[in-house]
């Protein structure tokens, strides 16, 4: 008897836990609705089978308690109820599945005219990269990477001129504007995570990863690294601040170009033949 | 009693509970296999081993698309060294011949044979290895370096531990007296296949270090 | 295709011709240190496998108390980032191999397959002793690895590279890592030594009348994950082998072109991404590997102490080889968000999705196994009523976590470390306390104190649903795993500083707790009740013993034949509320299932 009204407590109790514990997650701030919508459906459907199974197996427990004058059924198996069971799972499993694929489709999608930026990682600190009036990145090459160059950008490819370089953890966004992040590690894994904007992607050297999202409420979120990078992975924070337009504009323009950071390093020779091949275009 | 002809579905849908199926379960003598356990046993060995080496592989074929890819010089003593493996294999093949028509003279000598056999084949490997070396192909060097010396490296390690099988062997053809001739050929026959193997997974590697 | 008659066979047991093993194959021990220590008797290695693996698993459960006490009382216990991380990972990888793994194949597997099958032994004793001592000497790196400079590897138990090898993280520019590989390594060989033995045991050495479909599914499952063992464990063997050159020799197997700390590595081209296909092409099956042996014993718990044959046996049987077969093709969701292919995300999703349907039958033939039982409320079936909720929970969490879009933004958070905790690390859990329950009085011949046991118990389940249930919702805000001190920032919409110390409170309790059931092991092997011959009334053959605890052999004189399923409970007409597997069909004539 104990044991049955245990069962249903424990079953009930992960319910009323869900339903009234403060514990839930911050309003979300990016177009990834989807993804929220996916996870309440999945709660719906296998919470639902949480409770049949453990209400159930309560009753077993209290309705077919040890008697020694009775016995137990003896039927080694009942292929109609097996199929049938078989046959409900899966249509859950399915129902389950498809709006995951639908969301994960829009998700490995890009939309066209995203605006790229590029997000760089490190042992234990974020960099950003804009593309700059010519709303291209440039190309970039672990090699070139030294204390003038610390995204290692070629220093022959003209589009890598007027990008705007951000040494320093915290980056702000445009609300309502489609970004494409380009991610990129310089020494091990990392992952690029906002709480708020649901997405993320790790970071692997060697490779640009990216993912997609558009903001779609002002505010400052705060970042976190979300692949294990060593013993400072902890501490790998930072801030993105999704802005009007007005004060995104304000933040721009005190940015500099990779250009302008040569040149207040005495170093603008680096860049002659990028520069050069610009005039050419 | 048609023993282990079922096929694994009709095994696997059997009702045991049944009485028809009670009463022919019954008779069922316990095994699975129509085979020896020895020779179950060293199947299971290469199997394993086979899906070690294919996954080296499969990282191999990977990793062989890039750009930074050099390939490896293959010295003529590799040649040799096939050769030696492939005569090897030939001689187990007389052996067991040799061991069916009882006679452990010849097995016992052209087992010896095998050993020495093997032994020059790690030489000659290793010879190969002071070739590179010396020729500045270090495992560092490239992708195409590493793997040859992780290859020639376990095949090595497979042959090493083939000829404690093989010390084994040699002592049960040496004290023949004392056990029963079954056995000894049992364990000739294991041995020869184990020889085959080595020699199938080092045609794969070379091949595949020569044709990449 | 029957050419005796049932009956012949019934009436007239001289036409069964002789199974005996010839007694020179019959390993005997002749001093104290082969009859103990270099023991061949499967018996006696599977109990060293159990000792060896639960006293390093203690390491693995004081870790976690001292992680827990980082994340919720940081301070109380001084300590260092690295030193943390330290922990995570090694708490990870003894947790995972070198206790359940070993426990579950080497402890149980050893114990009860030939006991279970009819045999006296393992096929091949002498390489089943070296396959345990190979073990030893893994788990004994392992353990060196705390006493070399810079301590053991803290590169998380998952040891992605780069950072596994580099600088940046505790052990990984020292020998911590290399000696965490050596052991793996080591720990493969042995291990596929014991597989060998495990595998061709059950296929070969049955006794007669014991077909696939009369073994209790304890054994399928022991079988199934051995399998998955031998086709599993060379992926993470070659991965070793790849990071050992890697970290030793300079190669680039793994290691692209990184600047680490604004110095440039030697690396140059090598792919991290193809250490974690390796890495989780071993790392799925691991799951299975702990989980499968877990799955069969419990069915067995289930059936006799609810005194009914296991509901469905055939599609249990279905579902364990199934879902053996797809754990294979299902490694890439742990990757979703690892940078690989975005579209392999449809395949490994919908592969991951179609698993959960042979899990559920599972589930739901435990708990129709139940249904019209004749329930006797014992210790096992109790772990097993546990066992069931934990596992259904963390099943279902699964179903979050293998939808590829619900992935995006749980992974890396603690509803995942939640959720592997409850699938494959409490629900086994139950299962190796429940069956030690349940098969004490075969080891030793004496029941486990009940009253210690129940405290046991409830304490247990108890405590790490309350540990593991409420960790999701940290997941759902956000909380990510593997961090040394969470800054409540404002990322979280409600203060979780409370519920990590509920957490850790649950964690201390629930660790402790196992010390009481430790006691209550070497006080009752020497004072506890005495069991006598099968007292749970079960139907295998490994309560048949001539002798309790089964002595050198297992089976005495001759070894039994097997007449019915491992299933008979509560046969209609039969006397008893059981009939033997080794019970002559003459012997229970009226009972209604004999007739034809």
């Amino acid at each position: 008897m104990i044991v049955a009204v245990l069962v249903v407590l424990v079953t009930l109790g992960s319910v009323a836990f869900h339903m009234w514990s403060p514990w839930w997650w911050s309003e979300i701030a990016s177009n990834w609705v989807g993804m929220d919508d996916t996870i309440i459906l999945t709660f719906w459907i296998t919470g639902a089978v949480f409770v049949a199974i453990g209400l159930f197996m309560a009753y077993c427990i209290w309705k077919y308690k040890y008697n020694k004058d009775k016995r137990a059924d003896y039927e080694p198996e009942n292929s109609k109820l097996e199929w049938a069971l078989t046959i409900i799972t899966t249509i859950g499993v399915i129902a389950l599945l498809a709006p995951g694929l639908i969301v994960w489709k829009n998700f490995v999608t890009v939309p066209k005219g995203a605006y790229e930026i590029e997000v760089v990682g490190q042992q234990w600190y974020w960099m950003y990269r804009l593309p700059g009036k010519d709303g291209v990145l440039g190309t970039t090459d672990i090699k070139n990477i030294n204390d003038d160059n610390p995204f290692g950008l070629n220093t022959d490819d003209p589009h890598s001129v007027d990008d705007i370089l951000i040494d320093a953890d915290d980056l702000h966004i445009l609300k309502d504007q489609t970004l494409k992040l380009n991610l990129r590690a310089l020494d091990v894994l990392h992952d690029f995570y906002v709480p708020q904007f649901r997405a993320k992607m790790d970071m692997v050297p060697g490779m640009i990863t990216y993912y997609w999202f558009t903001p779609i409420k002002t505010g400052t979120f705060e970042i976190l690294c979300a692949e294990y990078c060593g013993t400072g992975h902890y501490s790998m924070l930072g801030y993105v601040i999704v802005d009007e337009e007005e004060d995104y504009n304000e933040w721009l323009s005190e940015q500099m170009t990779f250009e302008e950071t040569l040149a207040s390093n005495g170093k603008s020779d680096l860049i002659k033949i990028a520069l050069n091949k610009k005039n050419d275009l | 009693m048609s023993k282990n002809k079922e096929s694994i579905i009709n095994q696997l849908t059997q009702k045991p509970w049944e009485p028809a199926q009670v009463k022919v379960d019954n008779l069922h003598e316990g095994k699975t296999f129509n085979l020896h356990v020895g020779k179950l046993g060293l199947r299971y060995l290469m199997v394993v081993s086979t899906i070690m080496f294919c996954l080296f592989i499969v990282t191999y074929a990977d990793r062989m698309v890039y750009d930074d890819w050099v390939r490896m010089p293959e010295p003529f003593l590799l040649w040799i060294n096939t050769l030696i493996l492939v005569i090897s294999s030939f001689v187990f093949i007389r052996i067991q011949l040799a061991s069916k028509k009882n006679n452990f003279e010849k097995a016992r000598r052209e087992l010896f044979f095998i050993g020495f056999l093997a032994v020059l084949f790690l030489i000659g490997q290793l010879l190969v290895w002071q070739d590179l070396v010396q020729a500045g192909y270090y495992v560092s060097g490239s992708p195409a370096n590493g793997y040859f010396y992780v290859f020639t490296t376990l095949h090595g390690f497979h042959l090493l531990g083939g000829l404690i099988y093989w010390a084994m062997t040699i002592n049960k053809v040496w004290k023949l007296e004392n056990i029963v001739i079954r056995k000894a050929k049992h364990t000739i026959e294991l041995c020869a296949i184990y020889w085959h193997f080595l020699l199938a997974v080092w045609i794969v590697l070379f091949g595949l270090m020569l044709f990449s | 295709m029957a050419a005796d008659s049932y009956d012949d066979v019934a009436k007239n047991k001289d036409s069964i011709p002789s199974l005996e093993v010839p007694p020179q194959d019959l390993y005997h021990a002749k001093s104290w240190w082969t009859k103990y220590i270099f023991c061949q008797d499967a018996k006696v290695i599977g109990i060293q496998y159990a000792l060896t693996a639960v006293a390093i698993g203690m390491v693995g459960l004081v870790s976690s108390w001292l992680m827990r006490m980082q994340i919720a009382f940081p301070g109380v216990i001084p300590m260092e980032a690295g030193a943390y991380y330290q922990l995570v990972t090694m708490h990870g990888m003894i947790m995972v191999v070198y206790l359940l793994t070993a426990l579950f194949l080497g402890g149980f597997g050893n114990f009860l397959i030939p006991l279970m099958v009819g045999a006296r032994d393992m096929v091949f004793p002498y390489v089943n002793m070296v396959s345990f001592w190979v073990f030893f000497l893994a788990v004994i790196i392992l353990a060196a690895s705390y006493f070399v400079p810079g301590g053991p590897t803290g590169a998380g138990w998952t040891l992605y590279p780069p950072q596994a090898i580099t600088s940046g993280t505790p052990g990984g520019d020292g020998l911590g890592i290399v000696l965490m590989l050596v052991s793996l390594a080591v720990f493969v060989i042995g291990f596929t030594m014991g597989g060998l033995n495990y595998v061709i045991t059950i296929l070969q050495a049955r006794t007669r009348g014991m077909t696939l479909m009369r073994l209790p599914l304890t054994v399928w499952g022991i079988f199934t994950a051995t399998v998955l063992a031998l086709f599993a464990f060379p992926a993470l063997f070659v991965a070793g082998i790849m990071m050992t050159l890697d970290n030793m020799l300079g190669t680039s197997f793994f290691m692209p072109a990184i600047v680490e700390f604004g110095e440039r590595l030697t690396y140059d081209g090598g792919s991290p991404i193809l250490f974690q296909h390796l890495f989780w092409f071993f790392g799925h099956p691991e799951v299975y590997i702990v989980a499968l042996p877990a799955f069969g014993i419990v069915s067995d718990l289930i059936s006799v102490h609810a005194r009914k044959n296991i509901f469905g046996y055939r599609m249990m049987v279905w579902a364990i080889v199934v879902i053996g077969a797809l754990s294979f093709i299902v490694w890439a969701h742990h990757m979703y968000v690892a940078g690989m292919n975005p579209w392999f995300g449809f395949f490994f999703a919908t592969t991951t999705l179609i698993i959960a349907v042979p899990t559920a039958i599972k589930v739901y033939n435990w708990v129709l196994t139940l249904w019209r039982g004749n329930i006797k409320l014992t210790i096992p079936m109790l772990f097993a009523i546990a066992f069931i909720i934990t596992f259904v929970n963390g099943g279902l969490t699964g179903l979050f976590l293998g939808n590829v879009a619900v992935d995006v933004p749980l992974s890396d958070t603690y509803f995942v470390v939640a959720h592997f905790h409850m699938v494959m690390g409490i629900a086994p859990v139950l299962v190796i306390l429940g069956s030690i329950y349940h098969w004490f009085p075969l080891i030793t011949g004496r029941f486990l104190n009940e009253r210690l046991g129940r405290i046991h118990f409830w304490v247990t389940f108890i405590g790490s649903y309350s540990i593991y249930f409420p960790m999701h919702y940290l997941g759902f805000m956000g909380v990510t795993r593997r961090y040394f001190e969470v800054f409540e920032g404002d990322n979280f919409t409600y203060s979780i500083i409370g519920i990590n110390q509920f957490i850790t409170v649950a964690a201390l309790i629930t660790g402790a707790v196992q010390f009481l059931f430790f006691y209550n092991i070497i006080v009752s092997s020497k004072f506890g009740k005495k069991a006598g011959k099968n007292p749970w009334k079960a139907c295998s053959l490994e309560w048949q013993t001539p002798d309790v605890p089964p002595t050198h052999g297992n089976f005495g004189k001759e070894l039994p034949v097997v007449y019915r399923w491992a299933y008979d409970y509560s046969v209609p007409g039969a006397d008893k509320d059981y009939i033997t597997q080794d019970t002559p069909p003459s012997a229970v004539a009226n009972a209604k299932a004999e007739q034809t």
